[in-house]
């Protein structure tokens, strides 16, 4: 990781660009930065971006130059080359698969030449990073889906897909976070709201955490729905060193 | 006690500074398109300097006041009336109950901007009152106004320091044309000498695809080196972004938080004002300019709105132009 970068976005934020490629160990580092300058505080900073492999941070150039905030992003970068040396979480999301839940499965399942079956135990068999969050509010982008269930996305998009769905659009696996058009083949729910505004903290996963997918059956997606209507659900999480 | 909207107009919203420090949850920032006349309003009426007011596009809203309150209308010229009669703009005007406030369609520039000295009533939602139109959250219950809504102002604030003083000189917005000055970067490096070229000395034409999210451009093809797809990274007010087609697109307040297109340059803040109140078919040109040369305009712009901040802090010239004072006492008094 020698070739990092900072340079200007304007006139009021830098980009950190540490390579150019989707890798896990450049995005801890990432979350590691993210995390260093929350504790830190740093004058000026009024936002941050971070994304695959790149860094984004909006400060007030009221108060602090370029070259100074060049000069201090610089020295944060410098301090943890390690990178990763962080608690780890992983989220256990509940997905009832198949059926009326998740109708494009059957695409999926004769796309990659499996079964409905396999195409579950595969999809719930390893444990996702969020690289980063963006498009929408929640919305997390995944890396590491099995290249067996790689489905193009839809030809004619969905002009509504509901809060919770979850699916696979080519490489990509994730959750729609809410309502919204999309072209993702959809193969099951979640009762698990990744964003509630009502809720205190409104987004519940963070660029950084593992989401691992746990196959339920319709009884308890409906458990579990009731219990996430009343507020009393916690979602299952487990911690652990990287 | 605050305003009742009797029209929307085309597109009304709920506006400040915007809503920073979740941008890395996926929530856009949205806010004001046109901040330096959002800084003039609020400074009229010596609000803070983040204080909600009502933007309004191309064809502006018709509203009742319920109770006495002093606004300040700055942006374009939206031809506002009070009761029928002709509105100053860019000045402190004391409204009464009753009184209507109507704004027509844009004369010049295309954004309006309407500051309260009562504050709207409007729930701070993460940290801001602006409306997200596509995350449904902040601002008026997450939309647009729309008539028959009514918003009830925080405060009562019906006297204002040096009233008469209270008035600044018009921006200009007539102009169909503008020359944005830009810092080049993220990823001028994906671009080909020849495109970067192109960018700098061809002039490109506002389309109709424009809006709070974006402003698409027509005009020469900017070549990339290869492909000017990139790993998504974050977007700022004013990227401005080229994909495949070769076409600039600059994003703006209601932009996503990250985009998958090479960014050849980024407009200077001072700039974005220059754009925002333009109209399709108006004309844009590029210059490139250094960080420090845009910090240093930024700057001058932060002294400039301090000097207004002073001039509308002094005791009026205009007591001694005896016709044009008692005009506006005038108003203090009739009803």
């Amino acid at each position: 990781m020698q070739n990092i970068k900072i340079v200007a976005a304007g006139d009021s934020s830098l980009l950190i660009e540490f390579g150019n490629e989707i890798n896990e160990e450049i995005n801890r580092k990432i979350t590691t930065i993210v995390q260093l300058m929350r504790d830190q505080q740093i004058e000026g900073v009024v936002d941050v971006i971070p994304a695959f492999c790149s860094l984004l941070i909006n400060y007030d150039p009221r108060i602090v130059s370029f070259e100074k905030m060049q000069r201090r992003m610089h020295a944060l970068v410098k301090m943890d080359l390690k990178g990763g040396a962080g608690r780890k979480r992983i989220f256990e999301i509940p997905v009832c698969y198949g059926g009326e839940y998740g109708p494009d499965i059957g695409t999926i399942a004769s796309h990659g030449g499996l079964t409905e079956k396999e195409v579950i135990e595969i999809h719930s068999s390893r444990d996702y990073l969020i690289y980063m969050l963006g498009f929408l509010p929640g919305f997390c982008y995944l890396g590491g889906l099995d290249e067996r269930i790689h489905t193009p996305r839809l030809a004619n998009p969905r002009v509504k897909i509901n809060a919770g769905s979850v699916g696979i659009g080519g490489s990509q696996t994730g959750i729609y976070p809410l309502d919204s058009p999309g072209g993702w083949q959809l193969m099951g729910m979640t009762p698990v709201k990744t964003y509630d505004p009502s809720r205190e903290v409104p987004i519940l996963l963070e660029a950084g955490d593992y989401i691992r997918f746990v196959p339920v059956d319709e009884a308890e997606y409906r458990r579990i729905k009731d219990l996430v209507e009343r507020g009393e659900y916690q979602c299952i999480i487990h911690e652990g060193e990287m | 006690m605050g305003i009742r909207i009797l029209k929307g107009g085309m597109l009304t919203t709920v506006q400040d500074l915007g809503r920073t420090g979740y941008q890395s949850q996926g929530f856009g920032v949205s806010g004001v398109m046109d901040v330096r006349s959002f800084r003039i309003a609020n400074l009229l009426l010596d609000n803070p300097e983040n204080e909600a007011v009502l933007e309004f596009t191309l064809i502006g809203p018709t509203l009742e006041f319920t109770a006495t309150s002093i606004i300040a209308i700055t942006g374009g010229d939206f031809q506002p009336t009070i009761n029928g009669e002709p509105a100053p703009m860019y000045t402190a005007i004391y409204m009464k109950k009753g009184d209507i406030l109507k704004f027509g369609s844009a004369r010049t520039g295309t954004r309006g901007y309407v500051a309260f000295s009562g504050y709207l009533g409007i729930p701070v939602v993460m940290g801001s009152r602006c409306t997200n139109l596509k995350s449904h959250l902040g601002g008026f219950k997450g939309r647009k106004l729309e008539a028959g809504d009514y918003i009830n102002f925080r405060i009562k604030r019906p006297y204002l320091p040096f009233f008469l003083s209270r008035t600044l000189d018009l921006d200009e917005f007539d102009q169909e044309e503008a020359t944005l000055r830009v810092v080049m970067g993220p990823q001028e490096d994906r671009f080909s000498k020849q495109g970067i070229k192109t960018f700098l000395n061809s002039e490109y034409v506002v389309t109709s695809d424009f809006d709070r999210m974006g402003c698409r451009l027509d005009g020469p093809f900017i070549a990339p080196k290869e492909t000017s797809d990139i790993i998504s990274d974050g977007i700022v007010f004013g990227s401005i972004q080229v994909p495949s087609h070769g076409k600039p697109i600059i994003l703006l307040a209601d932009r996503q938080t990250t985009g998958g297109y090479a960014k050849i340059a980024t407009v200077a803040s001072v700039d974005i004002p220059k754009l925002v109140q333009r109209k399709t078919d108006h004309r844009i040109r590029f210059q490139a300019i250094s960080v420090q040369e845009a910090q240093k305009l930024y700057m001058d712009e932060v002294k400039e709105l301090d000097r207004m901040r002073k001039k509308i802090h002094q005791p009026c010239r205009e007591v001694l132009e005896c016709r044009l004072a008692a005009k506006r006492i005038t108003r203090l008094f009739t009803s």
